[in-house]
């Protein structure tokens, strides 16, 4: 179960410019450590962040090792319809998680 | 009549600087106050606050039946928010089930072995953390109130005892940097009163999620002294100093520390 934390109005007024935060649960592992066994513990990283609304991109962004354990991202998006906001994490070892929340435009 | 109406007002106003001069009367901070103004926004937000994300963890981890009794932990404490409600605030305590005292953590391992019949969950394991999170959470915003157990004082004084005792290579006591130093810098960071307020809190510089007795192995560690096993009851005592000595202050699980 995907551990996930999205701060985004529930209504918004149309053309607004409203803002998206969301905490994500993950490791973030470099793959540049050695464990405690001398072995390097392998990368386990998101690579890639992508946002949605409507089906339509609003934001992506491209992760990378430097990037700390339990990414926090926050984005704007021009508020142009009511509809659902498509949340998109995908990575290493087949990470893939997928998170909506629906804003309401008046 | 004017001037009776300037004395009124006189009284008036000075009653208010007394009630003022109450309110402020206690000098404690929480290390919440030493931080800044972006980590406290930070912890003040619910979906900004990484702690959240265990919170969110031993919610879940809260309706999961586990041990040979098959049981959940709210098969027997039903909803989290009403009966965890204050426990934290009120732990390390002495449990009818348990003649030593016990911090929460141990209190939650007791639970899974007696009446869970599972494993003892690994000090520091991410289940461990995240229901400690999610009980603690339930106590946020509560006043620390340790209990008024008789049989607590002994350990109490052994916890201070502990707190003003020099060890380690560097010969430091807890006391000489949290009650004689504290406020002032340390490597460029202040130096907090060491009010275990936070706690499980969410440090950055560990990237994850802290019980209280990481914090104190971490310090042991800092003043070069050897930490206590994990299992060793100095940390309980420890425990029970700090909580009392952080009496009536508000708890503020999962806190965010830098």
């Amino acid at each position: 179960m995907a551990n996930v934390l999205v701060n985004a109005p529930k209504t918004a007024k149309r053309g607004a410019v409203v803002e998206i935060k969301a905490l994500i649960l993950h490791p973030m592992e470099t793959g540049f450590r050695p464990g405690t066994s001398g072995q390097i513990i392998p990368r386990n990283i998101i690579e890639r962040f992508t946002a949605t609304w409507n089906d339509a991109e609003v934001f992506s962004m491209d992760m990378s090792p430097a990037i700390s354990v339990n990414p926090f991202v926050s984005f704007f998006a021009v508020a142009a319809e009511s509809g659902t906001v498509r949340l998109r994490w995908t990575g290493d070892q087949g990470f893939a998680v997928e998170e909506q929340v629906a804003i309401a435009v008046e | 009549m004017k001037v009776l109406r300037i004395v009124a007002g006189l009284v008036i106003v000075f009653a208010a600087s007394w009630a003022m001069a109450q309110v402020g009367a206690d000098k404690r901070r929480s290390g919440f106050q030493d931080m800044g103004e972006a980590l406290q926004k930070m912890q003040d937000d619910d979906t900004a606050n990484p702690g959240m994300l265990f919170v969110q963890l031993g919610s879940q981890s809260w309706a999961k039946k586990a041990g040979t009794a098959d049981k959940s932990c709210a098969d027997c404490h039903g909803a989290a928010a009403a009966s965890m409600k204050g426990v934290a605030a009120r732990y390390p305590a002495i449990p009818k089930d348990a003649d030593t005292p016990l911090d929460l953590e141990g209190r939650i391992n007791l639970c899974r072995t007696e009446h869970q019949k599972a494993e003892r969950l690994p000090p520091e394991s991410r289940e461990l953390q995240a229901l400690l999170a999610y009980v603690a959470h339930q106590s946020r915003g509560m006043p620390v109130a340790p209990p008024a157990d008789p049989r607590l004082g002994a350990f109490r004084e052994q916890g201070a005892a502990i707190y003003r005792r020099r060890q380690g290579q560097l010969n430091l006591s807890c006391a000489i940097c949290h009650d004689d130093n504290a406020g002032k810098k340390l490597a460029g960071v202040t130096i907090p009163e060491a009010h275990p307020t936070g706690y499980p809190i969410y440090r950055l510089e560990w990237q994850g999620l802290g019980s209280l007795k990481r914090r104190l192995r971490n310090c042991l560690v800092g003043i070069r002294a050897e930490a206590y096993a994990y299992d060793a009851p100095e940390y309980v005592m420890l425990e029970l100093f700090l909580m009392d000595r952080a009496r009536g202050m508000t708890l503020e699980s999962p806190g965010v520390r830098p």
